[in-house]
Order: structure tokens, then C-alpha cells, then sequence
């Protein structure tokens, strides 16, 4: 903490950055929940957790009703046989690979993903890979991270995913653009073809959607971030030589054309010609935001700490559609991927990170938003005190990014309140 | 280590949330980490609970562990009870908790809350959210029943006075628990019986204090309630009855014990609702002989069978539960039925007993609701793990009267209707009245049902277009002929899957090659012994 209160104060401990921090309970998903679109997106990948029967359980509830006849996700549940002795633990383990294997041919990825159990028990999972990958490969590579809800929040178990993904890339020279973070296909397709049409030449993602065509990487490569999150996959990046384009990130108008704008100046893309590619889809979007300007302008959002997409997207609905901001909280703040979306936000805007979450919902109820941006276990208790709430989570798995979605992105917002504005129940 | 899917059972201190959640002005601490947090949308979103489970949970990290987790606890148990003030508080350890052994309650006792602080044991890596629940509920009967308060003699001084009893096991989450308490609680009254208090559900820890003023117990949960039932039978001397009110038998039965252990008559004129009726009504003769595979909870499948088999003449293929706990009067009751009893938690072994059992109606939690649909099987729910559509807005009980009212349409409403299964079979080759219409009451079916409800017919109408391919077209693998896939196209849609395994697993086993038209009917007498 940058600047503890004074003690018996009740003020928050705004640092001396002005941000306030809080360490009290996190009403936050673990990292684990990231398996719930990086199996969809990773088609022939497969997640094992190996947890407990509470992470069983959390995946199971944060899918909902998607359940499929056999998912490419599943839990070794650590059992109480399995906590007597390691060695015996790593036996299960491999017979468990081993089995899943067999029954699922077209697996060609296999996560070993490490949970709070796993961890506290030291099981060693990048051990337990390297052995399992001498007995697969080459047909099966096994890698592992860790989604732990000691270790990560959220949208961090998808930052912990990509980041083991890097060291495993093949090496290339080629001048190459590279897209780093998981986005719906439709999404990924749309932006690699503005870029494409801007001219730059090679354009991979990362991750890609099969196992066998993960981009290769190296000191010409140049990246882009589409999600706030990924620190540590940036991090493993600049260690294989690629370089960061700092940018804003690509939701709205504005974010979209600043995000494209950092690539285009990087591959020498003449301005004449950017501006030509941009025009029509930007404009696509301006009107697509036009729509609900109006309904959501001055309105007053609070961001409950959940997907780290919190300052990206109150910089959009601030800049674009004129909401104010109450309060931002966000489970983690990475200041240098955040440097100019902070810069974007209105002055004074109270940034929170980190929660206590009966005290933030103290200020909740004192600030009685317009609408709160919160987790599932949190929304229906404030809507019944008549607040109206997004739930973060479909910001996760909706496709929101770029200019074709800048609008369906502000009518997320505006649901919520044209709803409460129709109900006469 | 065990590879699971999906999950019938939450941790254990799952469990211990349902009890909580259920009960007023008592809070739960649970030493955790952030993600186990997640259990709070179980109660906001698939409930619809308008309030936050009463449940601290500590978020220790990474960074805390071997320093100052058990301070974290502290703090965090302090916070709680300054800011909720509650009656009492139950305190324990998550999975991971339970891992670095920082002893919530021995942490408690010495801050001096100003409370009663339950410690609960709940082994993770052992135990499961039902054993959780009971455990839990146990621990708070035993920590805070006030062994003084009995109840009062049955004739005082103003006469005999009315029989009281408690109503023990419903939780938050509970599949319709809400309605069976109302349902049992008018019974009840009905019958001239006072409920002393309902628990865990809307009891305070004051109301537990006073849990041996009643007469008797009506353990309605048994997963959660035995436990502290036969508890209360050493402590109180107090009955317990034990028969769960499902089915109009079932129910009649439980006015009799409850009649018994109040020592009062049964009384004669009782109305028993319209299932007993509807079930021996002329349309529901087409429900003989449905073949329905069971799966739940022990006590709920114990009961959906006996309903099943007694009150709606079906005939039971299958019957399971996962909870290991009742596999004792599981097997018991599949012994009865002639059916090898399936007890596991493993979806896929659900899934497979469901495929071979090739049943006509599923009842089983939202489990199996998924295997019917994926199986294209009409399915009921009929026990827990729910969803959110297991909520209903309106009352709909399981238990007494009215909750067999409720199976009866509940059950039945997947099926097709009497009269229209001889109409589907009469028109079925009218251009008008193809197959893909299928059973007209369903036509209601919302767009992201319709797929799964209607999906069989278009599985299953290959075999008409083929069938009316000219006859030079080869056989398909498999070994049907043309001449037999036309018969079958003329099977009803809703029995010609079934007929066609049965033929296949005919030819299979008596070593033939070509299914013919004759093969068709043989295999049709064949299963009809
Ligand atoms: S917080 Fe830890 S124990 Fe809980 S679900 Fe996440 S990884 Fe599993
Ligand atoms: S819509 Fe389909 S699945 Fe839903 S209740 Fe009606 S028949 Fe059943």
C-alpha cells in the first residue's frame, strides 16, 4: 500500500497516485474461469485442472447451462489418498493423462492447470509436463500453468495460459504483427483483415485455434495487445525479443482507431492510406454508438473489480458516450499497459484497486449509480435495492472488440437501464 | 485422483452454505481463497436470492501463506461480526484452507466474540456437499439447542393442547423446498398440528435454542436431516417421522405416522387432490408400461419410483443415485423394481446406464436433463443439482397432495397425449401431419428448447426418405433393407428409435446379417414376451 491511513480513519487509503487501494475479501473469480473460453478458442486443446472438488464445482457454475456431451475441460479432484504421499500423487496424475488420452485422440494440447490445492501441496506441474511430454510428444504436447485463486483473479488465468504458451513458440525472423489474447473468431477475423488492408504483411494471433499452428515468434515481430490483461504473456513476449505497441485497446471508435494506429505507424503504413482503410468502418461504428448516446450520456456507472477490463471500457463509455464514472475498480491495475488509457480517463476519476467488498458496496449504495458493473454473485442483491447491474462476465464472452461491436458494446450498457425504464412491474 | 466432468455434489462447504444461507441471523466464516467465492452465485442467480449469502470468506493469497493467514482469518471473522451482528457463527475451512491448517475455530475462541461460534470439520477431499450440509446442520442443532427447554406437558392447565412439531432439512437450494414446506406446513395445520419451528430454512439460532419444545420430528431431507434427527431422538426423546410425503401413497402414509407420533386419530375425509384420478382417467391409460429410468438424490429417486410405479403405472428400467449415503435404500428399492441399481457420480456412467436402459421418459436431476436431451429423451426433473428453471415463480411442490399433482403434470407433460398417439400413428403419412410436427402440446416450446424437443423426428426421419427411394437403392450398412427401413418409417416416431436398437440388438444377437421386413417383426415379438 503506497500510503496507509491514518489508523481509526475512515477515508479510503487513496495512495499518493490517487488510487485507492483495498485489501479486504475479493468477491472475484479465480483464474480458472479462463478455461471457459480458451477451450472454446483453442479447439483441439484440452484443460485439465488439478484441483479440488470446489474447482469442479466453480467451472461447472461458471459454465452454466453450456454443457457439453464431453467438454475439453475436466478436474483431477486431489483425494484424500492422493495427500498421503506425493510421489504416489504424481502416479494419479499420469495415470489420469494417460487415460484421458486414450478416450480423446484429438486432443493435441493438453494444460495441466495448477489450482490453490495443487499449489499449497507443491505439486509440481511444469515437472509433471516435461514427463508427460516425453511420453506424448510428438503427439500430444502437454504444457502447464496455473489458474489458482491465490495466484490469479479471473481474467488472469488467461494471461498465465499465454504466457506458458510463448516459450513453446518457434523462432522466426520475419516482420510480423502478432495479436496476443483470446477474441471471439469472428472478432480476430474482422481486425486482421483491417490490418491486412492497411498493408502489413504477416499478421498472427496468439493464441492461435489449433495446436499445431501456434504463430512463431522473435526480434521482428511486432505485437499488439487486444486485452488489458496479459501482463506476464507481454512479459515472456519481450523475453523472445518481439516488441510491445503501447496502445489504447480496441473498443470503440476512438480505442479501435488508436489501437490500429500504433500498428500502422509501426509498419511504416502512410497516413493517406490509413485513413482511407479506416474511414468506413469507423464511421460504421460512430453511428452504431450514435444509437445510444443518448439513452446512456451522463449517465452513472460503477465498476465492481472482475475481467481488468474495467479502465479500457470506462475510458469508452466516458470519452464515447459521455457516462460519468463513480468509481473504477479493477482486481489488479498494470500501470504500463494502462499508461494511456488512464491518460484518456476524465480527471479526478476514482480508481479502486484490489477490494474489501462490503465497504465498496457501502459506497455503492451511497453513490446509487445508474448502473453496476459487478460479478453473478453480486448482481441480483443489488438489483432488489433497486440498482440496476451488468454482470462483468458477458463483458468476457461477448464480442466486443473493434468497430462492428463498438455498438453492440454500448447496448450492453443500455439494456440494463432501458429495461428498468419498460418494466412497469 | 478422479476425472470429473461435471459434478453432481459441491464441496462440503457447500453444504454448510445451503444451511446458512437457509437460516436468518447467522453468519459463516470461511477461511478460502477468492475463487471459492463463486458459490455466492448459486443462491443470487439459480435461486434468485435477492440477498448475498451470509458468508465471509477470507481470500487469503499466495503472498499470505506461511505469514499471516490465520491473522487474515481473524480479521476478517472480527469484521464480520461487527458488521453483521449475528446470533451466531459457524467458522471452517475450504479446501485449500483445510490444506494449511491455520484452525478457524481455535482462532475464534480466542477473540472473544460476543457470540456462539460453531466449529465445523468438513473434509474436503473426502466428503461431499450433502454430507456438508448434514454435518453442518447437526453441529448448529447440537451447539445451540438449549437442552432445558422441552416441551410442555400435553395437558395443562388450560386442557390438552395442540401437538407441535418441527419440520427439519430444507435448505437455500433445495429442489422446491420453498413450496414442500408450505405444502407439508397446511398439511399440517390441517391436521391440527402446530410447527414448532421450520430448520435449517427462515430458523434463527434463537429458534434452534428452542428446537426440543416440540413433540416430534418430521425429518423431511434426510441427506440433510437425519443426522440431527437421530440426535434429537437421544437428546429429547423426541419421534422422528421418516416417511418422505411424495406420491399420494407415500403422503398417506405420512399422515398416519405424523398422526401417530401427535397421538392423534387419522382423521377420514382428507382431500387427496385429483392425481389419483387423473392417473385412473382414460387417457392416462396410454401411460401403462412407459419405460422410465430414475436418477437423484437417494430419497428423491427412492420416491420417484414408487410414484412412478404405483400411482402412474409405469414401468421402472433404471434407477440410481449419487450419493453414496443412501445406496442402502437404493438398492433396496431397485431390488423391488428388478433393476441392477446404479450408484456413482459419474455423469458418463449416468449417461451410458440411460443409452442401454433405452427408456421412454428420464426423471433425474439437471444432469440428466442434459443426457435426455442430447439422447433426444423427454425428461422431468425430480432432485437436486438444479438450475435456475427448477425455480419456478409459481408454487409447485413435490410433496403432499398437491406436489403429486404437480408430478403428474410435470411427468406427464413431456409425453405425448393419449388420444393423439393413435392420431400421430393414423396420419402420419398425411402431407399435413408429418412427423416433424410432433406431439401438438409441445408446440409452446421456447426457441432455445425447440431444437432438443423436436430434434428426434428429424433424426429419426431419415429412414422415411430413404425409404421412399426407389427399391434398387443398396441396403445401407447395417444391414436393412429397403423394403424393412419402409416398415419402420411407418413406426411411430416416438417409439421407432426404440425399435430399430431392438431389431439391430435382435440381428446382432442372432447372428443376422440382413435386417428384413420379417426381421422387424420377429425382433417385435421377441422383446414383446
Ligand atoms: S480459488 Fe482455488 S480452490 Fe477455489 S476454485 Fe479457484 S483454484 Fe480451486
Ligand atoms: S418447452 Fe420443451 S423442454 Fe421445455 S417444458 Fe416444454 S416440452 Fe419440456
Amino acid at each position: 500500500m503506497s500510503a496507509g491511513p491514518a489508523s481509526g480513519c475512515d477515508a479510503p487509503p487513496v495512495g499518493v497516485d490517487g488510487i485507492l487501494r483495498e485489501r479486504g475479501q475479493r468477491e472475484v473469480f479465480c483464474g480458472l474461469t479462463g478455461i471457459i473460453w480458451l477451450h472454446r478458442k483453442i479447439q483441439d486443446a484440452f484443460f485439465l485442472v488439478v484441483g479440488s472438488r470446489t474447482c469442479a464445482h466453480l467451472l461447472q457454475s461458471a459454465a452454466g447451462v453450456m454443457v457439453f456431451a464431453e467438454p475439453r475441460f475436466g478436474t483431477a479432484i486431489i483425494e484424500e489418498k492422493d495427500l498421503a504421499g506425493l510421489a504416489d500423487a504424481n502416479e494419479e496424475l499420469d495415470r489420469v493423462v494417460t487415460r484421458l488420452l486414450a478416450r480423446r485422440p484429438d486432443i493435441k494440447m493438453l494444460f495441466l492447470v495448477g489450482s490453490c490445492p495443487s499449489e499449497v501441496i507443491k505439486l509440481d506441474l511444469s515437472r509433471a509436463a516435461s514427463r508427460l511430454n516425453t511420453r506424448f510428444s510428438p503427439n500430444v504436447r502437454v504444457l502447464n500453468y496455473s489458474g489458482s485463486g491465490i495466484e490469479t483473479t479471473f481474467t488472469q488465468g488467461e494471461n498465465a495460459c499465454l504466457a506458458a504458451l510463448v516459450p513453446d513458440l518457434a523462432f522466426t525472423d520475419d516482420r510480423q504483427l502478432m495479436v496476443v489474447g483470446s477474441l471471439p473468431d469472428i472478432v480476430e477475423d474482422q481486425l486482421t483483415r483491417l490490418l491486412a488492408d492497411l498493408g502489413i504483411g504477416k499478421i498472427v494471433s496468439l493464441p492461435a485455434r489449433l495446436a499445431g499452428q501456434m504463430p512463431a515468434v522473435g526480434p521482428n515481430t511486432k505485437y499488439l495487445l487486444a486485452q488489458p490483461f496479459l501482463a506476464e504473456t507481454a512479459t515472456a513476449l519481450d523475453k523472445r525479443g518481439a516488441i510491445h505497441l503501447p496502445a489504447l485497446f480496441p473498443f470503440g471508435a476512438e480505442g479501435t482507431t488508436a489501437w490500429l494506429h500504433a500498428a500502422a505507424q509501426a509498419f511504416g503504413v502512410p497516413e493517406a492510406r490509413f485513413e482511407q482503410v479506416i474511414a468506413a468502418p469507423r464511421e460504421r461504428a460512430r453511428k452504431g454508438l450514435a444509437l445510444y448516446r443518448e439513452r446512456l450520456n451522463g449517465k452513472r456507472i460503477f465498476f465492481m473489480p472482475d475481467s481488468q477490463l474495467e479502465v479500457p471500457l470506462a475510458r469508452f463509455l466516458a470519452g464515447e458516450l459521455g457516462m460519468e464514472l463513480c468509481e473504477v475498480g479493477t482486481p489488479y491495475l498494470h500501470k504500463g499497459h494502462l499508461i494511456d488509457e488512464l491518460a484518456a480517463l476524465p480527471p479526478g476519476t476514482l480508481i479502486s484497486e484490489g477490494q474489501d467488498v462490503d465497504k465498496q458496496l457501502d459506497r455503492v449504495r451511497a453513490a446509487r449509480p445508474d448502473l453496476t458493473v459487478c460479478g453473478l454473485g453480486l448482481a441480483n442483491p443489488l438489483e432488489k435495492e433497486g440498482l440496476s447491474t451488468k454482470w462483468a462476465i458477458e463483458l468476457v464472452f461477448s464480442p466486443i472488440h473493434g468497430y462492428d461491436q463498438a455498438g453492440d458494446l454500448a447496448e450492453l450498457f443500455a439494456r440494463p437501464l432501458h429495461r428498468r425504464d419498460v418494466l412497469r412491474v | 485422483m478422479q476425472l470429473t466432468v461435471w459434478t453432481y455434489e459441491g464441496p462440503p462447504h457447500v453444504g454448510a452454505m445451503r444451511v446458512a444461507t437457509g437460516m436468518r441471523d447467522l453468519h459463516y466464516v470461511l477461511h478460502a481463497p477468492q475463487g471459492d467465492t463463486y458459490a455466492d452465485l448459486l443462491f443470487t442467480m439459480i435461486e434468485r436470492r435477492d440477498h448475498r449469502p451470509p458468508v465471509t470468506y477470507t481470500t487469503f493469497q499466495a503472498r499470505d501463506l506461511g505469514k499471516d493467514t490465520a491473522e487474515l482469518f481473524k480479521t476478517a471473522a472480527r469484521d464480520a461480526y461487527d458488521r453483521y451482528r449475528p446470533q451466531a457463527m459457524i467458522v471452517g475451512s475450504s479446501c485449500t484452507a483445510e490444506l494449511i491448517q491455520d484452525d478457524p475455530h481455535g482462532l475464534s475462541l480466542t477473540m472473544g466474540l460476543d457470540c456462539p461460534v460453531i466449529p465445523l470439520e468438513l473434509p474436503s477431499y473426502s466428503r461431499k456437499e450433502n454430507w456438508g450440509a448434514s454435518e453442518t446442520f447437526y453441529q448448529i442443532v447440537r451447539g445451540l439447542a438449549d437442552k432445558e427447554r422441552k416441551a410442555p406437558p400435553a395437558v395443562g392447565e388450560n386442557g390438552p393442547r395442540r401437538p407441535r412439531a418441527n419440520l427439519l432439512g430444507p435448505t437455500a437450494l433445495g429442489f422446491r423446498h420453498r413450496d414442500d414446506v408450505a405444502e407439508i406446513s397446511r398439511l399440517l395445520r390441517d391436521l391440527g398440528i402446530d410447527v414448532n419451528l421450520v430448520a435449517p430454512m427462515t430458523a434463527s439460532p434463537a429458534d434452534i435454542a428452542r428446537i426440543g419444545e416440540a413433540d416430534f420430528n418430521i425429518c423431511l431431507y434426510p441427506e440433510i436431516a437425519a443426522q440431527a434427527c437421530s440426535w434429537l431422538e437421544r437428546t429429547f426423546r423426541q419421534k422422528t417421522v421418516k416417511t418422505v410425503p411424495i406420491g399420494v401413497n407415500a403422503t398417506r402414509e405420512f399422515i398416519a405416522e405424523v398422526c401417530a407420533a401427535a397421538g392423534i386419530p387419522v382423521p377420514d375425509a382428507i382431500d387427496q387432490g385429483r392425481m389419483g384420478w387423473w392417473s385412473r382417467s382414460i387417457d392416462s391409460t396410454y401411460l401403462t408400461g412407459k419405460r422410465v429410468f430414475i436418477f437423484g438424490d437417494g430419497t428423491h429417486a427412492v420416491a420417484a419410483a414408487r410414484v412412478a410405479s404405483e400411482e402412474l403405472g409405469f414401468k421402472v428400467v433404471g434407477l440410481g443415485c449419487y450419493n453414496r449415503e443412501f445406496a442402502r435404500e437404493v438398492r433396496a428399492a431397485a431390488e423391488k423394481y428388478g433393476v441392477e441399481p446404479l450408484i456413482t457420480d459419474d455423469y458418463l456412467a449416468v449417461e451410458d446406464a440411460i443409452e442401454a436402459a433405452a427408456p421412454e421418459l428420464v426423471l433425474g436431476t439437471q444432469m440428466e436433463r442434459h443426457i435426455a436431451k442430447r439422447l433426444r429423451l423427454p425428461c422431468a426433473v425430480i432432485s437436486a443439482p438444479v438450475h435456475v428453471q427448477d425455480f419456478p415463480a409459481r408454487h409447485s411442490p413435490q410433496m403432499g397432495f398437491e406436489g403429486a399433482n404437480v408430478l403428474f403434470d410435470t411427468w406427464v407433460h413431456p409425453l405425448v397425449m393419449g388420444l393423439e398417439e393413435h392420431l400421430l400413428t393414423m396420419f402420419r403419412d398425411d402431407f399435413e401431419f408429418s412427423d416433424a410436427a410432433g406431439p401438438s402440446h409441445l408446440g409452446h416450446a421456447s426457441a432455445a428448447h425447440a431444437p432438443a424437443a423436436h430434434a428426434p423426428v428429424a433424426a429419426e426421419a431419415a429412414p422415411v426418405a430413404e425409404a421412399a427411394a426407389p427399391a434398387s437403392v443398396p441396403a445401407e450398412p447395417g444391414g436393412w433393407t429397403d423394403e424393412a427401413l419402409a416398415e419402420l418409417g411407418k413406426i411411430p416416431f416416438f417409439v421407432r428409435g426404440k425399435a430399430r436398437r431392438n431389431t439391430e440388438r435382435y440381428a446382432a444377437e442372432h447372428g443376422v446379417t440382413t435386417i428384413t421386413r420379417d426381421t422387424l417383426y420377429e425382433a417385435k415379438s421377441h422383446y414383446a414376451r
